[in-house]
């Protein structure tokens, strides 16, 4: 029990990084794989954030007297993972606008009907 | 090692150039060419700047917001990043050139120079940063900006490659954040110097191991290797021709060996497996780009292979790490950078004049575009590795490298590589630009006057190429870039003493 409480998030994290990857690796549909994409990036996401965090830390703002900083979850992935997810909706937004640009021109989202280019 | 203000512009320019070009370009017809072109040439003087002040300081050091290093966002240029500098933004000023006639093909012109200039900033990012999450953001910029611009015909092949090319790109940017995280969980900063120097106070093992091959199937998706390749031969001939230039040029250069070689030399230190495994993808992806490339009929597919190949010899030269490897590594990222744009433009012109890209359907083109055919045919022989052409000079050093080092079956492979590369490039010739003409193309005319300009300027770079190996030249460009290989994670260990 104590084994999955302290590692929850990083088993957390890493099921959502697997599971979108098989999602992107397995599925067909256009929306399905942007999907999977979607859930890979929460898992890292998550698991950007699960490094800094620490159980019962504080915010890491000196707002009254006698915090220590040992105390305070680290700022740092908390920053980045802003960064990061602006970055995950820009992708998204942009390959959604191609699955609607394939859909007018093929009329279906479906990856095997989707294939004129060939080796 | 001094402080220099310029750095930032290298990305601030482009930036800049994006966002101008969505508020006037819209409205005023001239404005998208004259700003791409202003743009592109002050990103290249700038570099020429660098090159001064590199030659005589060695590094350049730029702190964002004034906070120094370890804390705040550095931007650093050395040998290797003011060489990768002038390699993108030459090929991108001559690309916009190119583009200034090109794209009236295309409606909507402005969109395509505002996300060619961001392609360009984020790119100019990459080779700057000193920050590993800043690489991570800098190369989302470009990559993004590459997805739209391969889809923007938006016609059905373009879509769906752009869509391809999107996930497969995105997929490799995740495994980069995922090693970046990995990193800064492992050593508590972002910051490349200070990373490579907790890690040489005695924190490498399993877990950077375990970095680094996410960093190389990350960067190893972005640079084409082998077994991560399947994107390019779909995206590269898509998009329209100054964007395959582009891509097949720089982008898979500055976005996956610069960066592999700048995180593997630099921050972790190159170990004798690391070098192994760059010389394997390199050699695997030389010879499946190869023998890919020969079956092809479309000639922009058959370039895009051929880039896939030509990028192995890069890795090989990176992979066997003496001084002269390195050297000749680099030396053939440029040629390649050269010839690979100049050809990818030709093909742009060809398809531009007859309307085709199947080289079954062409034939005896150099009768009726002759500027066209010759500068091909250049950019074809320096792709070949003839004699006086840069890429033979830098054929000839890889395999001299690999012979000095010992690795007799890589210059092997390579020599035999470079035999079918000839085939390759005669089949193009052969039956693009000589033999009959089809009754259909009688009537067909050279292309416009700036792409003829920008083809010819490429073409003669590509012959006189090799003078960047005489003793004076090469002091000035190539050898600064190699010291920073041989320098190493020493490179870390300057700036931050010096920041300290």
């Amino acid at each position: 029990m104590s084994f999955l409480e302290s590692y929850a998030y990083y088993v957390g994290a890493f099921g959502l990084i697997l599971i979108g990857l098989l999602v992107i690796l397995v599925k067909r549909n256009l929306i399905k794989i942007i999907i999977g994409l979607s859930i890979l990036d929460t898992g890292v996401n998550l698991f950007l954030i699960s490094v800094g965090y620490l159980a019962s830390g504080t915010a890491p703002i000196f707002s009254r007297e006698g915090i220590d900083s040992g105390s305070m979850v680290d700022p740092v992935p908390q920053a980045l993972v802003l960064t990061a997810i602006v970055i995950g909706v820009a992708v998204l937004a942009l390959a959604l606008g191609l699955a609607v640009r394939l859909y007018q021109n093929y009329g279906t989202l479906d990856m095997r009907k989707i294939k004129e280019l060939k080796w | 090692m001094i402080h220099n203000d310029l750095i930032p512009l290298m990305v601030g320019v482009p930036l800049a150039g994006a966002f101008l070009n969505a508020l006037l370009g819209r409205k005023l017809k001239g404005v998208p060419d004259l700003l791409g072109i202003l743009c592109t040439m002050g990103t290249l003087f700038l570099g020429f700047v660098m090159l001064r002040l590199v030659n005589a300081h060695h590094v350049l050091l730029f702190e964002v917001g004034n906070w120094p290093p370890p804390i705040g966002i550095a931007m650093v240029v050395d040998g290797l990043t003011v060489f990768m500098l002038l390699t993108v933004n030459l090929i991108a000023f001559l690309v916009v050139l190119y583009s200034t006639n090109y794209m009236s093909r295309y409606t909507q012109k402005w969109q395509f120079y505002s996300l060619f200039m961001l392609m360009l900033a984020g790119m100019n990012g990459v080779i700057v940063t000193g920050d590993i999450f800043n690489l991570f953001v800098y190369l989302e910029i470009a990559a993004v900006a590459s997805y739209a611009l391969v889809a923007f015909g938006t016609e059905r092949q373009e879509l769906e490659a752009a869509f391809k090319y999107a996930v497969m790109g995105s997929l490799g940017s995740m495994f980069v954040l995922l090693g970046v995280v990995w990193m800064y969980a492992h050593t508590s900063t972002l910051n490349m110097a200070d990373m490579a120097m907790v890690l040489r106070d005695g924190g490498s093992g399993e877990i950077v191991l375990l970095a680094s091959v996410l960093f190389l199937v990350g960067f190893g998706l972005k640079a084409a290797l082998v077994p991560f390749h399947a994107w390019l031969p779909d995206a590269h001939p898509s998009a329209p021709a100054p964007i395959s230039a582009m891509l097949s040029g720089v982008l898979i250069k500055a976005l996956g060996v610069y960066a592999i070689c700048r995180l593997f030399y630099s921050v972790f230190g190159i170990t004798w497996e690391l070098s192994t495994i760059l010389l394997t993808l390199g050699t695997v992806s030389m010879c499946v780009g190869v023998l890919l490339a020969l079956k092809q009929w479309d000639m922009k597919r058959l370039l895009a292979y051929s880039s896939i190949s030509q990028v192995g010899y890069i890795m090989i030269g990176i992979g066997i790490g003496t001084p002269l490897g390195i050297l000749a590594a680099l030396f053939h990222l440029f040629n390649h950078s050269v010839f690979k744009s100049l050809l990818f433009l030709g093909s742009g012109a060809v398809e531009y004049a007859t309307g085709t890209r199947d080289l079954r359907k062409m034939g005896g083109l150099a009768r009726r575009m002759p500027l066209t055919a010759g500068t091909s045919m250049a950019g074809s022989m320096s792709l070949a590795g003839i004699p006086p052409f840069a890429g033979f000079w830098s054929k000839l050093l890889i395999v001299v490298a690999a012979v000095q080092a010992g690795l007799y079956g890589y210059a092997i492979i390579a020599i035999v590589a470079s035999i079918l590369t000839l085939a390759y490039v005669m089949k193009m010739m052969r039956y693009g630009f000589l033999g009959n003409l089809p009754e259909r193309l009688k009537g067909i005319k050279d292309v416009p006057a700036m792409m003829k300009l920008s083809m010819s300027l490429l073409a003669l770079i590509c012959i006189a190429g090799g003078l960047l190996l005489l003793p004076q030249v090469r002091e000035l460009f190539l050898t600064d870039a190699s010291k920073t290989f041989k320098a190493g994670t020493e490179l870390a260990f300057r700036i931050m003493s010096e920041v300290r």
